[in-house]
């Protein structure tokens, strides 16, 4: 007979050991990174804000952080306008065959993501719009292309647990069609759209490969600069740069930590 | 009326374009010049299966068809080891105190919510800090990372369907824990390790940095091949197209096969998706 017993919680160790050693120890690796130098000769480590300093004081860094901004942005939006339409639709019940069709919707996902880019542009480029001489443009319909199917499925899940009859009560209590949509219908799928921006939003910033391959690599974007950082070996300033964008997810969840509290949303997905 | 015609029309029109650079490449896998370009259809007898045949016999095709093995090997080997390291989890996840669950959820988060970037960089700093070289098993590691939250998360809503009383029934009839927790849990919840196991491959196959950053580079995947041609003005490698158009119809063969057989008698299922 074993001293412990069995019991069932004792399987999820495994995974806990797993998340400390592979997740866990690495964050807190960037943030050490992020606020230490090593001296090339000594090779000794030390505490400093260089990093920080030489991050800021590069105009280059700055610029294309604001690109990346803009262009993250950019993309959330457009996705959500075009995704949410999509998602409303498809939520509907009397479409039989939604569930194939939003699988359709995910399944290029079959298909590398670099190929699909990569098809996108010769797609662009046959139709004679060339990433050469628009680097912009391609780029936000590379972006747009692969962001969509994220942004429909958050909007869609939350959609399907969304009770139309208040949409039908707000219009027969008066209201007309926009007062419904945004004092009804956005507020009730809320969590899909805060969702969705979160799925959206930093890949958009911090991915370079879309930008590299549309825009013929005439774009930095901040996922440039961390893989630049990490061509040279230059991890303490790679971290820093990682330190940055997790400032900003960890402010996004704060802000929106309340709405999504109910269910999790992105969970449910699949 | 017109309303939901228009509504059609937007849905599938967007279907189209979403598939339109893919559909571009299945027409010109049977054209076997180096680049795509819509004139040179116009240009009389050139459709052919020449990219198939250089696909399984030409050296061009050798170098596709190994990174095609290496994208497919990763994948699936990732997905097994996420699907059982992460179906335990889920179980013990389920029966842990509310805190330990808690904590759980919050590690599981981290890389769901952290850009890939983030996660491949942290990963690479801990290799190089240990001092690891990049290997097989560093990619493993960097996929499972990748795709192991996204099993436990289809596995958990399974188990809160679950009836617990039968896994008691099957304790106090005698059955030792391994064989109640085989017999009696597993089944209940194998939609949900199934569709986890379905998302890890999905997340595996069409990864790009995470690979990028935690392979050795003399490993080559589809995705690190095609960035490496493509992110310098390249033409996509003309083999490539005829191997897009085969795994396009195979996926569409198996969609098809699921759909019909499964998707019918579990409405359900179908509507979490």
């Amino acid at each position: 007979m074993s001293k412990i017993k069995f019991q069932r919680k004792f399987l999820a160790i495994p995974y806990g050991i797993f998340l400390v050693l592979f997740v866990v120890i690495p964050m807190v690796l960037i943030v050490v990174y992020a606020f230490s130098k090593t001296d090339p000769v000594t090779n000794k480590t030390t505490f400093s804000f260089e990093n920080l300093t030489t991050f800021f004081s590069n105009s280059y860094n700055l610029h294309t952080f604001l690109i990346s901004l803009a262009i993250g942005l950019g993309n959330t939006i457009i996705c959500l306008l075009i995704g949410y339409p999509i998602a409303f639709i498809l939520a509907k019940k009397e479409y039989k065959f939604n569930y194939i069709i939003v699988l359709l919707f995910v399944m290029p996902m079959w298909i590398n993501f670099v190929l699909r880019t990569a098809a996108t542009r010769d797609l662009l480029f046959t139709l004679g719009l060339s990433g050469g001489d628009h680097p912009y443009i391609s780029t936000m319909i590379g972006m747009v292309y692969n962001y969509l199917p994220f942004t429909i499925l958050p909007l869609y899940t939350t959609m399907l647990k969304m009770d139309r009859s208040l949409i039908e009560a707000s219009m027969d209590l008066g209201a007309n069609k926009v007062q419904t949509f945004t004092k009804t219908i956005i507020p009730m799928t809320f969590p899909g759209i805060v969702s969705a921006a979160s799925m959206v939003f930093m890949p958009t910033m911090s991915s370079y490969v879309i930008s590299d391959v549309m825009g013929e690599r005439q774009i930095s974007l901040i996922g440039n600069i961390i893989q630049l950082y990490f061509d040279q070996g230059l991890w303490n300033l790679g971290s820093f740069v990682a330190l940055i964008l997790l400032t900003i997810i960890l402010v996004f969840m704060v802000a929106t930590r309340n709405m999504e509290k109910e269910d999790n949303v992105r969970g449910g997905l699949w | 009326m017109v309303k939901k015609i228009f509504a059609k029309v937007f849905i599938y029109f967007m279907l189209l374009l979403m598939y339109a650079p893919i559909i571009l490449l299945i027409i010109f896998s049977f054209v076997d010049f180096d680049y795509i370009d819509f004139r040179q259809l116009f240009n009389g007898d050139v459709i052919n299966l020449n990219l198939y045949k250089e696909l399984f016999t030409g050296e061009d095709g050798e170098v596709v068809v190994q990174a095609f093995k290496n994208t497919l090997l990763i994948a699936i080997v990732s997905a097994i080891v996420s699907t059982i390291l992460g179906t335990f989890a889920a179980i013990g996840m389920f029966y842990s105190k509310k805190r330990m669950r808690k904590l759980y959820e919050l590690g599981g988060q981290i890389p769901i919510l952290n850009p890939e970037i983030i996660t491949a960089l942290s990963l690479t700093i801990l290799f190089v800090f240990v001092g690891i070289q990049f290997n097989f098993f560093t990619l493993l590691i960097g996929h499972v990372v990748l795709t192991i939250p996204f099993v436990v998360l289809s596995i958990l809503p399974k188990l809160k369907q679950m009836d617990n009383n039968i896994y008691e029934a099957a304790l106090d009839l005698g059955a030792k824990p391994s064989k109640a927790l085989r017999s009696i849990i597993i089944p209940q919840i194998l939609p949900g390790i199934l569709s986890g196991f379905i998302l890890a491959v999905t997340l595996s196959l069409d990864d790009y940095i995470i690979t990028a950053f935690t392979r050795n580079n003399s490993f080559v995947t589809l995705s690190t091949y095609v960035y490496g041609v493509t992110s310098k003005r390249g033409a996509i490698p003309p083999t490539l197209r005829a191997l897009t158009a085969i795994i396009v119809v195979v996926t569409l063969i198996v969609l098809l096969v699921i759909n019909f057989t499964s998707g019918k008698k579990d409405n359900k299922r179908g509507k979490r998706i």
